[in-house]
């Protein structure tokens, strides 16, 4: 008569180590490889802090992927110890691992002995689908995509540059887009500014968007700031975000995100565009160079073309903002190799990128100094570029 | 002859071109011979010191000539020379 199944599994249970929850959680920091191998629902409901998780029904195929190396001391656990100790004989006598235990009492134990439980960040089925583009790929996946969906990024203006990166950023899932913008929707203006469109001629380009990015996707959350950007409000609203993008059409205001984005070491994804010429740099305090370490003083106005209106090329700016919003997604996931201490020159016509190497200036005006040092009064310390340019038109 | 790449803000002042080319055996003179040929281009690129304006850039091929050895940086004819200033155009 074969034996019932809990015969076997005392027997298997007499073949195995088991070890205490005590003692799994003191070594949870010596580099014991911790797998729990419940269901997906009930991984989902909390697991023992970094612990992998790797199903019972998937053990053998995907075992090799979490713990390649079969010498390496492994701890399984399961809701109460039963299902890790056939897991742990399934290890030992089928897949040759050496050192493998089951704790005993499971998770369950754990739980009641108030140890530290860590639970999963949960992605809707919705989101899944989503992003599912994103999920498939190694640079992304669900870790990724939750750094995306925890991200806070300013845009400063919602105008060429602004709006295919309000675009792209939106649908890729930048949780929280903040948008600077003081003006409203013209018709001259949607050549260009795709976030916008002919019904909303008049509105407030802040509200605009949000309509825009709303439709796009529900995941995002729209902060607008309907504001020009000064030294008296920019302390009170850059401390918000992670990373800035910088599309502004005055050089006064470059300065002072610059020197206030120092302060704060938040990075500063910048572009600039005229007819059919782009620039693109990125500007991470302390990593790399500064703005005023590129450009110490402005142009005179003659010389300014930002003063006055200016031609561009329609695409220029989608173009130059989508790079912007592919260098905020770099930053935000921590992958490639971000545009820091590298300016591009994009030339439309002749299509043709330009690179050029960035420094440092060890005695930059603003970033050789400590942040603590810089005070309120030093943001932004132009030359009277408001009048200047006045004077220019 | 080096060639130079010519930034849109001076392009006006040499006769709308992309790119020249200019003789001389470092950056001072290849420039000063810019300025020679497209005096427009003269203020936009000397301060009244002689030295290059600060809010300008220049780069040998993708090296920022300060630190190098400024105007004095020797420039062979295979070179190219990148001038670039500030550009605030976006949100507008």
């Amino acid at each position: 008569m074969s034996p019932s199944g809990a015969e076997v599994l005392r027997q298997i249970k007499d073949r195995i180590e088991e070890v205490d929850p005590g003692a799994v959680r003191e070594q949870l920091d010596s580099g014991v490889l911790v797998i729990d191998v419940r269901q997906d629902e009930e991984w989902a409901t909390g697991h023992i802090p970094g612990a992998h998780h790797v199903p019972k029904s998937h053990l053998e195929s995907r075992i090799e992927g979490v713990a390649p190396d079969k010498s390496q001391r492994v701890v399984l656990y399961c809701a109460s110890g039963q299902r890790s100790a056939w897991a742990a004989r399934t290890l030992i006598e089928d897949l040759g691992y050496d050192s493998v235990e089951s704790m005993t009492g499971g998770f369950t134990l754990w739980k009641d002995r108030g140890y530290q439980v860590e639970v999963p960040r949960f992605m809707s089925a919705e989101q899944r689908d989503r992003y599912s583009r994103h999920l498939l790929l190694n640079e992304v996946g669900i870790e990724g995509q939750q750094k995306l969906l925890d991200a806070k990024v300013l845009l400063l203006g919602a105008g060429g540059l602004g709006s295919p990166a309000a675009l792209y950023l939106a649908a890729a899932g930048v949780g929280t887009i903040g948008i600077v913008d003081d003006d409203t929707v013209d018709l001259s203006n949607l050549q260009r500014q795709v976030i916008h469109n002919s019904e909303r001629v008049g509105v407030a380009k802040v509200d605009s968007a949000e309509a825009t990015i709303n439709a796009l996707n529900p995941d995002v959350k729209v902060e607008k700031h309907q504001l020009r950007l000064g030294p008296d409000n920019i302390m009170d609203i850059l401390p918000n975000y992670d990373i800035v993008v910088d599309g502004l059409d005055n050089f006064p205001t470059r300065y002072l995100v610059n020197d206030a984005s120092v302060r704060l070491r938040i990075p500063v994804v910048s572009a600039a565009i005229l007819g059919f010429d782009g620039q693109l740099s990125v500007f991470k305090p302390y990593e790399g160079p500064c703005y005023r370490c590129l450009f110490p003083v402005p142009p005179p106005a003659e010389l300014a073309p930002s003063c006055g209106a200016n031609g561009v090329i329609g695409v220029l700016p989608g173009t130059m903002g989508l790079l912007q919003a592919t260098e905020v997604i770099k930053l935000i996931l921590h992958v490639g190799n971000p545009l820091i201490g590298r300016l591009l020159m994009y030339d439309a016509l002749a299509a043709t990128v330009t690179e050029v190497k960035v420094r440092r200036d060890p005695h930059c005006a603003i970033c050789s100094r400590d942040p603590d040092e810089i005070s309120d009064d030093e943001l932004g310390v132009f030359p009277d570029y408001e009048a200047f340019c006045a004077g220019a038109h | 002859m080096a060639t130079i790449r010519i930034p849109p803000v001076l392009r006006p002042s040499v006769g709308g071109e992309r790119e020249i080319n200019a003789d001389g055996d470092n950056v001072g003179e290849i420039l000063r011979a810019v300025a020679v040929d497209h005096p427009g281009t003269e203020s936009q690129l000397f301060g009244a010191d002689g030295e290059l304006n600060r809010y300008v850039n220049v780069y040998l091929n993708d090296e920022d000539v300060r630190v190098l050895d400024g105007l004095d940086t020797t420039v062979s004819t295979a070179d190219t020379l990148v001038i670039l200033p500030a550009m605030a155009g976006g949100a507008r």
